[in-house]
């Protein structure tokens, strides 16, 4: 894989040798040594135009456990708040060689620009509301070690799907797996045109028991001075997860951070059904996995470098 | 529609404005003529002397006078030339995107012998000195007839009314904040009751800014699955709907720009039933595309309005044949080629249109049968009797105004490069049918595309 742009990009082949690959790395994790030797000498560049606190550190700690070298660039205190444009700032950056870039964005599609004017492999890590595939494939991963497979699940996905990047890249992930996903929130968080996707659209959560998983979104409190949302104690009478919404044989995820007792109840985030805190760990291992991709794909014209590369060993 | 012919001072002063050369003198030989308004439809010599259409005649049976070129254009179709009531010349503060000559070249590759150019330049063209600067420069640099718009309001910010009987003797065509609304209906109300006092059309750029704030595309199912935030149909049109009242209140002879949507179109028509003096464009990207284009995040497909949904598309084909909306603008917006080269969201909106126009919607819509070539030809050359401009037309006595067109020449768009400074056009890559040989404008021969200079020469 040359890229990881977009969770549309890969077919479920794609998906599951990724997931294979996140699942040798977990493995590695329990071992004393936590890093593979593979990777020695490249050079990741995590490119970060907005404030991120676990994708970054997750990517980061991620590329460290692959033994490259791994510069951050953030937005604050660099030439990008002194106007430079993203070419401009792409072209310097490769300057350095990079092997891979990981970029976050305000705006959707500069993974895809940045791919077009470097030579590295690039890794969304979110853009815009646009994608965060590799939240998506974490989620994936999480599910399927508890879940074994995802063909006839029924995940509902609830809250500001309209401003979701998660919620778009997951609805594609999981519809790839073979599960139903039925976005469910206010009308004017969830609009019906959100159908498009392959997503069965729900105003109310009426029938949230029929749902295998709760995947939870983060509410943006600017949505209340937008005029999408009345209040925050309308939004929660309606379309909180709570102890009395959460069945016992359900799973609840969320991709963090969480607003505690706004669209999830204290008592549910540290309930048996909640997967967050392993969605967390999974960052790891799965960005891992990501990343051999985009390292190895990105050279495979060289056979040079591929034979300086050695597979990671599946299990 | 009727324009209401309210009275009017200063109607006779010149209101387009081009560099001088050499009157035109053509012998055009066996070409199919096609002039719809002066019902000529069938194949013509023609002769052009000092300028002027001098004479029609059986085809084969003209000889050149002396000092005349003979053009063997048999096989070949002649038009009157393109009027544009709607293009972004850029001059003054934004040559790197675009300038008059530069402009107006590309609008000559097009087939246009006149074009007006919105004033949303840097600085706005909101004060009469700054108006003749730029009337100046065009009568140096321009290769056909620029008319200019004057800002309705101080600096487009909606706020204060620009000097607007000074601007048009200035040589103003007509007033616009074109690039943004007129959101106070207060404003434009004014605007309309003072157009009485010094004429000129009033051209609205319709948004409603509360529904289309932050809006990057068309709102709709592409938007949605691509999480970027949508600008509705609906803002577009209720404020059509609004104005057209108060232009029918005032008796203002009022323009609606760039009509993107099926709503905006059924607003115009309902307002043309109430008798409002009120006209419609509509631009080539709009009838051509679609919101699927924005899928790929190409930053040529974002405009404004944005492309929309097919079933918009289909209702502004519909209208403009039935001529519900008037005429053809290309909307032409250069940019610069990093200015375009950001993520979508941050890119500047408009694509280029002058060079592609004709052909585009000659090889969708007239090849395939859905537009006829005349009423093609018609809503290209319309907008002049909008503007209250003379009309192109192919009879003796006529200022010599046409575009020589070989309607079987493909090419593919933007190989070869453009006449445009810029290249943010929508339609690069395509190829197309339709290319314009030569354009003669204002009585001179403004362009020839090269290959057919060098096998006349």
């Amino acid at each position: 894989m040359r890229h990881l742009l977009s969770i549309a990009d890969l077919e479920r082949e794609d998906i599951e040798r990724i997931l294979s690959s996140a699942a040798f790395f977990a493995d590695v994790a329990d071992r004393p040594i936590k890093k593979v030797p593979s990777f020695r000498g490249r050079l990741v560049i995590n490119l970060f135009y907005e404030a991120s606190t676990r994708t970054r550190s997750s990517f980061e700690l991620a590329a460290k456990r692959l033994s490259t070298d791994v510069l951050n660039v953030v937005s604050s205190g660099s030439s990008v708040e002194k106007g430079e444009s993203l070419h401009d700032t792409v072209s310097t950056l490769s300057a350095y060689g990079p092997d891979a870039i990981v970029i976050r964005s305000p705006h959707a599609g500069a993974p895809a620009l940045v791919a077009g004017w470097s030579g590295a492999g690039v890794v969304n890590a979110g853009d815009g509301k646009h994608q965060h595939p590799t939240q998506a494939l974490l989620d994936v991963y999480v599910l399927r070690e508890r879940l074994g497979d995802l063909d006839g699940r029924s995940i509902w996905i609830v809250g500001d799907v309209l401003h979701s990047r998660v919620a778009r890249s997951c609805a594609q992930a999981f519809r790839k797996l073979g599960a139903e996903v039925t976005f469910a929130g206010p009308p004017t968080l969830v609009p019906n045109e959100l159908a498009a996707l392959g997503c069965e659209v729900r105003h109310t959560l009426d029938d949230i028991g029929d749902a295998d998983v709760i995947y939870a979104l983060r509410l943006q409190h600017e949505r209340m001075s937008e005029a999408f949302l009345p209040s925050l104690a309308e939004y929660t009478a309606n379309y909180q997860i709570n102890s009395r919404r959460l069945k016992v044989r359900q799973l609840l995820m969320h991709p963090g951070p969480v607003n505690r007792g706004v669209e999830l109840s204290g008592e549910v985030i540290d309930a048996p059904q909640s997967l967050i805190i392993q969605q967390v760990r999974a960052g790891i291992v799965v960005r891992m996995a990501v990343l051999v991709e985009v390292l190895t794909g990105s050279h495979a014209a060289d056979p040079a470098v591929q034979r300086m590369t050695p597979e990671p060993q599946l299990a | 529609m009727s324009p209401a012919s309210s009275p009017r001072r200063g109607g006779t002063t010149t209101r387009l404005f081009s560099a001088s050369a050499q009157p035109a003198d053509l012998l055009i030989r066996e070409a199919h003529v096609l002039d719809p308004r002066a019902e000529i439809d069938g194949r013509h010599d023609v002769l052009i002397r000092g300028g002027e259409i001098a004479e029609l005649a059986a085809p084969g049976t003209l000889d050149a006078p002396a000092g005349a070129e003979t053009i063997e254009a048999a096989g070949k179709h002649l038009f009157p030339a393109f009027v544009d009531p709607h293009v972004h010349l850029r001059t003054p503060g934004q040559e790197h995107k675009e300038d008059l000559e530069t402009g107006t070249r590309a609008a000559a590759a097009g087939g246009y012998c006149a074009v007006i150019a919105m004033p949303n330049t840097a600085p706005v063209l909101d004060d009469p000195t700054l108006l003749r600067g730029v009337v100046a420069q065009a009568r140096e640099q321009a290769r056909v007839r620029v008319g200019f718009m004057a800002a309705i309001s101080v600096g487009l910010r909606g706020e204060q009314l620009t000097e607007m009987t000074l601007l048009r003797e200035a040589g103003a065509i007509g007033f616009t904040d074109d690039g943004r609304p007129v959101v106070s209906a207060g404003l434009l109300r004014r605007a309309l009751t003072y157009q009485r006092l010094c004429g000129g059309v009033l051209a609205l750029h319709e948004e409603d800014p509360t529904l289309s704030a932050g809006g990057v595309m068309h709102e709709g199912e592409v938007s949605a699955a691509l999480g970027l935030a949508g600008i509705p149909a609906i803002s577009e049109a209720t404020m059509i709907a609004r104005d057209a009242l108060i232009a029918k209140a005032e008796g203002g002879r009022t323009h609606f720009q760039h009509l993107s949507a099926r709503a905006s179109v059924e607003a115009l028509a309902a307002a043309k039933v109430n008798g409002a003096p009120v006209s419609g464009e509509v631009s080539p990207h709009h009838l051509l595309l679609c919101d699927a284009e924005v899928r790929s995040l190409d930053t040529s497909f974002k405009m404004n309005p944005p492309l929309r949904s097919e079933d918009d598309r289909s209702a502004l084909i519909d209208a403009l044949r039935d001529a519900t909306i008037d005429c053809i603008a290309t909307d032409h917006a250069p940019h610069a080629r990093d200015e375009k080269a950001v993520p979508f969201e941050e890119a500047p909106m408009g694509t280029t249109g002058l060079e592609t126009a004709f052909a585009a919607i000659y090889t969708d819509l007239v090849v395939p049968g859905v537009l006829t070539l005349s009423t093609l030809i018609e809503r290209l050359t319309a907008a002049a009797r909008l503007f209250e401009l003379d009309t192109p037309t192919i009879v003796p006595a006529a200022e010599a105004n046409v575009c020589l067109i070989d309607l079987d020449a493909t090419w593919r768009v933007g190989v070869g490069g453009y006449e445009s400074r810029a290249v943010n056009c929508c339609f690069a890559g395509r190829e197309l049918s339709g290319r314009v040989l030569l354009t003669a404008a204002g009585g001179q021969v403004a362009y020839r595309q090269r290959s057919f200079a060098l096998s006349a020469a």
